[in-house]
């Protein structure tokens, strides 16, 4: 099958997750939004390494769902560190770092 | 002869570190042991070597010793070395023999002081820079000493730091003194230029060649030391912190104010001698200043009415005399001037000092009568000082001022205008010295004399600063809460004793026809003077006669106008009262400084202050680079607005823009 497919398909979940990013205002949404865009970039990584017949995008497919847990991980920490303390789950409310 | 020369200086550096260091431990009276040991110690180490010198043969007399190099690059030979021959030597011998006396007076003269240990402390290191201006071997250590004696002088005219006008006299001796080193440091790069060596006897031994052809560079460079001479020594015009200075403690007076600070100027001059000799404008500038400033002191010696003032000015006077002498080429006499001057002047402020003590602090002569059977000693020390300064045969200052005069008379021609000059500041001298005798110890005793008498010292009810009347913090007043006077403490008499034995029997070094001690021993040095000054015999008995007449003469005046006819001098007074004007507001000097030097620079700082700094620096510069970074930091906070998602719609953003260029490019 044609590489194209695939970069189709990741192109297209990359852009639902952006959407997703941009227009989400509930913080567990972004972050699910989030990983969409990772899994879509590591779609594209697996396409091309099956392309050129060699492992390195494979490999870097594996470090980017590692990056990936890491990252829920740290952002599901925050969303129940925000639940606990009674602010707004929104991330348009939460902006005290503003300049 | 190696370490006695360099004992010299260090023993009163480490009279002043272990005062300084250890005041808070030191009980009692050591601070003062200590320090006049130090200075003691110090002129047995001159004696010293005053006798190893003695020992060498005569063209062995100017020895260099060097402790180390200290700048040694690009032509510049800065080295830490010291010259001993006759003449550093003779100044060393003045200036620790006087202040060793000095010190033992002010060892009872400030002992209530809170300031003691560090008044000592201050009093040896002011003797240590002396020495090391004194045994300088090159134009650097020249130039260190010079400073570190004004920065002395400073802390020790402001050392009642709480009053008023003692601190602005330090700030106005410490500013005019710079003026003075300024002038130094371009003078001696004058010379350095055409002689590439900073060492003394190098410069001296290459000069006629290297200053062939460079007649202007070397007066101009003279001239600009003449002027560091005139600032240290208190010659017209840069002369009036002097009279200021005598806020300071009286043993300041006597030490530094009399006896051996304002002498560098002379000192300098003398060293120099082989360079002036190239250069008639620059002698005949400083002979006339010296004239112009012992006639223009004498005159208002007559006139001001502050004991210590009239002593400061009649230094001023002395020091004209010496100046005169030294530039004219009458060196010897000008250093045996030096010499007897210190004595009986420093004789002289120790008298002062103590009847001030016994007036209470106050220094006005107007309130001073009658302390001849009150104190009696202080009252025979002030007339031994008297007849020496007045120059009544046969006291020291007879035979050194006449000899100055006599030298400058064998010059000839128009130098007999200065001579002239001379007599009649000899007259005013024998007048205002007796003059303060009569007032402060003839007459009818006033309230302290009497109380004197009757065995109780005077103290004020109340402390106050003489100066200005003003109340003042007992504990830093004149001179401690208790004063001393000189009949009631025996190192004060000692001390006092000491000089008066040597004002009176000084001249001996020096009498025509009879002895020349000192011209013979400070021979090797001035070796190599060009000029031949040996009045002819009937010049010399002349000149001594003169001399002799008119000290009698003016003593006599001041006996007619202040015992014999009181009231006269208020007649004299009230007759010339422009001319009484002009001496008592001392010729309008500070008025004149003022007026040409102070306001100027005053308004040119108020103008730097206040329009300059104001408007272009704080408003262009400062406010201009503050106004940018506020701007740029406003625009840069205004993008953090915390809004999580539209930095990821910037990001967004900035992907699809860098995709779609490749896309671009690609295509």
């Amino acid at each position: 099958m044609n590489v194209n497919w695939y970069l189709m398909v990741s192109a297209l979940v990359f852009a639902i997750g952006a959407a997703g990013v941009l227009t989400r205002r509930n913080p567990l949404v972004v972050l699910l939004c989030l990983e969409l865009m990772l899994n879509a970039a590591n779609i594209a990584l697996i396409a091309f390494a099956r392309m050129w017949g060699n492992a390195e995008g494979q490999i870097f497919a594996i470090i980017v769902m590692v990056v990936a847990a890491c990252e829920v991980c740290i952002g599901l920490g925050l969303v129940v560190a925000i639940f606990r303390r009674r602010l707004p789950i929104d991330v348009d409310e939460i902006r005290e770092l503003h300049g | 002869m190696q370490t006695s020369a360099w004992l010299i200086l260090i023993f009163p550096l480490a009279g002043t570190l272990i005062n300084a260091l250890g005041w808070r431990v030191l009980p009692g009276k050591a601070c003062g042991w200590i320090g006049t040991l130090a200075i003691g110690a110090a002129f047995v180490a001159t004696v010293a070597t005053f006798i190893a010198l003695q020992d060498r043969a005569e063209d062995q007399k100017q020895v260099v010793y060097v402790a180390w190099d200290y700048a040694n690059t690009v032509g510049v030979d800065g080295k830490i070395s010291i010259l001993i021959d006759p003449l550093s030597i003779f100044m060393a011998l003045v200036v620790t023999g006087v202040s060793t006396l000095i010190h033992l007076y002010a060892v009872a003269y400030l002992w209530k002081d809170r300031g003691y240990a560090r008044f000592f402390a201050y009093l040896n290191y002011f003797v240590f820079s002396m020495l090391l201006l004194v045994m300088a071997g090159n134009f650097l250590l020249l130039i260190i000493g010079w400073a570190f004696v004004g920065a002395a002088s400073y802390l020790l005219i402001s050392f009642w730091y709480r009053r008023t006008t003692a601190t602005t006299a330090g700030i106005k001796a410490f500013v005019i003194n710079v003026v003075g080193d300024v002038g130094l440091v371009i003078g001696t790069y004058f010379i350095f230029r055409h002689s590439h060596t900073l060492d003394f006897l190098g410069t001296f031994d290459s000069a006629s060649r290297d200053f062939a052809g460079h007649q202007g560079a070397l007066t101009a460079g003279l001239i600009m030391l003449l002027i560091g001479a005139f600032a240290k020594s208190a010659q017209v015009p840069l002369h009036t912190w002097l009279p200021d200075a005598m806020e300071g403690p009286t043993p300041v007076s006597a030490l530094i104010h009399a006896a051996t600070m304002v002498t560098a100027g002379v000192y300098l001059i003398a060293r120099m001698h082989p360079l002036f000799e190239l250069s008639p404008g620059a002698e005949t500038v400083g002979a006339v200043i010296g004239c112009v400033t012992l006639l223009i002191a004498g005159t208002i010696a007559l006139a001001v009415t502050d004991l210590k003032r009239v002593i400061a000015y009649s230094t001023m006077s002395q020091i004209g005399y010496m100046i005169m002498g030294v530039s004219a080429g009458a060196y010897v006499a000008g250093l045996f001037h030096l010499m007897t001057h210190a004595f009986f002047k420093a004789l002289l402020f120790m008298a002062a000092g103590s009847v001030i003590s016994a007036m209470g602090g106050e220094q006005s002569m107007d309130r001073m009568s009658g302390f001849r059977r009150a104190m009696p000693f202080t009252f025979i020390a002030f007339v031994v000082g008297g007849l020496a300064l007045a120059a009544v045969p046969p006291f020291s200052g007879f035979f050194s001022k006449d000899e100055i005069l006599g030298d400058i008379g064998a010059r000839g021609g128009l130098w007999w205008i200065l001579v002239v000059g001379g007599y009649i500041g000899a007259i005013m001298t024998a007048v205002y010295t007796w003059r303060m005798i009569f007032r402060t110890f003839w007459g009818e005793p006033c309230p302290e004399a009497r109380e004197l008498e009757e065995g109780h010292l005077h103290h004020p009810a109340a402390p106050f600063n003489p100066a200005s009347g003003e109340l003042e913090d007992a504990d830093v007043g004149f001179p401690g809460p208790e004063h001393a006077i000189a009949e009631r403490s025996g190192e004060m008499k000692v001390a006092m004793s000491v000089l008066a034995v040597l004002a009176v029997i000084g001249g001996a070094l020096q009498i025509p026809f009879v002895t020349s001690a000192l011209e013979h021993f400070l021979d090797p040095t001035f070796a190599d003077s060009k000029l031949d000054l040996s009045p002819s015999d009937g010049a010399v008995v002349g000149g001594l006669i003169v001399g002799a007449a008119l000290s009698l003469l003016g003593i006599w005046i001041a006996y007619v106008v202040w015992v014999q006819r009181p009231g006269t001098s208020t007649k004299v007074r009230e007759r010339l009262h422009p001319l009484y004007q002009l001496f008592v507001n001392k010729w309008y000097f500070d008025e004149l400084i003022d007026g040409i030097v102070v306001r100027p620079f005053a308004w040119a700082g108020r103008f730097g202050q206040q329009t300059f700094e104001r408007v272009v620096v704080n408003g262009v510069f400062i406010g201009g680079t503050t106004g940018i970074v506020k701007a740029g930091s406003a625009a840069a906070r205004a993008l953090q607005n915390g809004f999580l998602r539209a930095y990821a719609a910037l990001l967004v953003l900035g992907l699809v823009g860098v995709a779609l260029y490749f896309l671009l490019q690609s295509s």
